[in-house]
């Protein structure tokens, strides 16, 4: 691997952990907030 | 909604400006040539990394001291987002030394001590999935999370402290190091993006966390109707 090679992996690489891991928080937090308005949804139904 | 979404596109700006500025306004290293421009983004998300476990350092001691549940919250939201860069580094640095060194990896102390500050903090992370109650959770986990801070400094001084095959410091490395005046500052503007892109990812996982605190108040409710 040329140097120029080693040094855009390390960036593409790099960024896309960075991106991943946004997407990972993302969508855990995406997913709670259906389960949180669906417990609340059914809890309003049930009073 | 808006105000977080602006402050995302300040961050990704910054980011991308750091980025440019490696490769287009930093001049060439003599004797590493390109594969030195590996530094302004390895280096910074180091740096980056170690604050974010100095956040959750902080959170620890303060939530063993307080017993507020935002402390937990704010510690281990630091904790993740410093893995991420933790492993963003223990990536790029392999990456540069194949290169530089002909082998990817090697056991030296500034290396080693990376690696287990990582394996650290996904103890840290693992062993919160393993306890059930929150105010035990919280406890044990900041009480670990003080004990692995400890590696910090020693990932800061395995270089200064030891000879190691990793490259010596050129920030704060005492006489005869330093840096070009223009590596200088963008190095310092590639930390200062690093910073934010942190304080950015901590925010949202700490959104997260306060979103879960309130998951499990109404599903308490829920449980005793």
């Amino acid at each position: 691997m040329s140097s120029l090679h080693s040094v855009f992996a390390a960036y593409v690489i790099g960024w896309a952990v960075f991106f991943v891991f946004y997407l990972t928080v993302a969508k855990r937090t995406s997913s709670l907030r259906d389960e949180v308005d669906r417990l609340k949804d059914s809890l309003n139904r049930g009073k | 909604m808006w105000k977080r979404a602006m402050i995302g596109a300040v961050v990704l700006f910054l980011v991308g400006a750091a980025a440019y500025a490696s490769f287009f306004i930093a001049p060439e290293e003599k004797t590493m040539h390109v594969l030195q421009r590996i530094f302004y983004f390895h280096a910074a998300a180091a740096w980056a990394g170690m604050t974010a476990f100095f956040v959750c350092f902080v959170s620890n001691l303060l939530y063993v001291w307080r017993r507020d549940e935002k402390w937990d919250s704010l510690g281990v939201s630091s904790a993740e987002v410093g893995l991420a860069f933790t492993t963003v580094v223990l990536i790029t640095g392999p990456i540069w030394a194949k290169p530089a060194w002909g082998i990817y990896w090697t056991w030296d102390a500034r290396l080693t001590s990376t690696f287990v500050l990582w394996l650290l903090y996904i103890s840290y992370l693992l062993l919160r999935t393993l306890i059930e109650e929150p105010d035990r959770r919280a406890l044990l986990s900041a009480l670990f999370g003080i004990f692995a801070f400890i590696d910090v400094p020693i990932v800061f001084g395995a270089i200064r402290w030891w000879r190691t095959q990793h490259p010596q410091p050129v920030i704060m490395g005492g006489p005869g190091a330093g840096l070009d005046p223009t590596m200088s500052k963008v190095f310092f503007f590639s930390v200062l993006a690093m910073h934010c892109l942190m304080a950015f990812l901590i925010a949202e996982r700490y959104r997260l966390e306060k979103l879960r605190t309130d998951f499990e108040i109404v599903r308490r409710e829920a449980e005793a109707i």
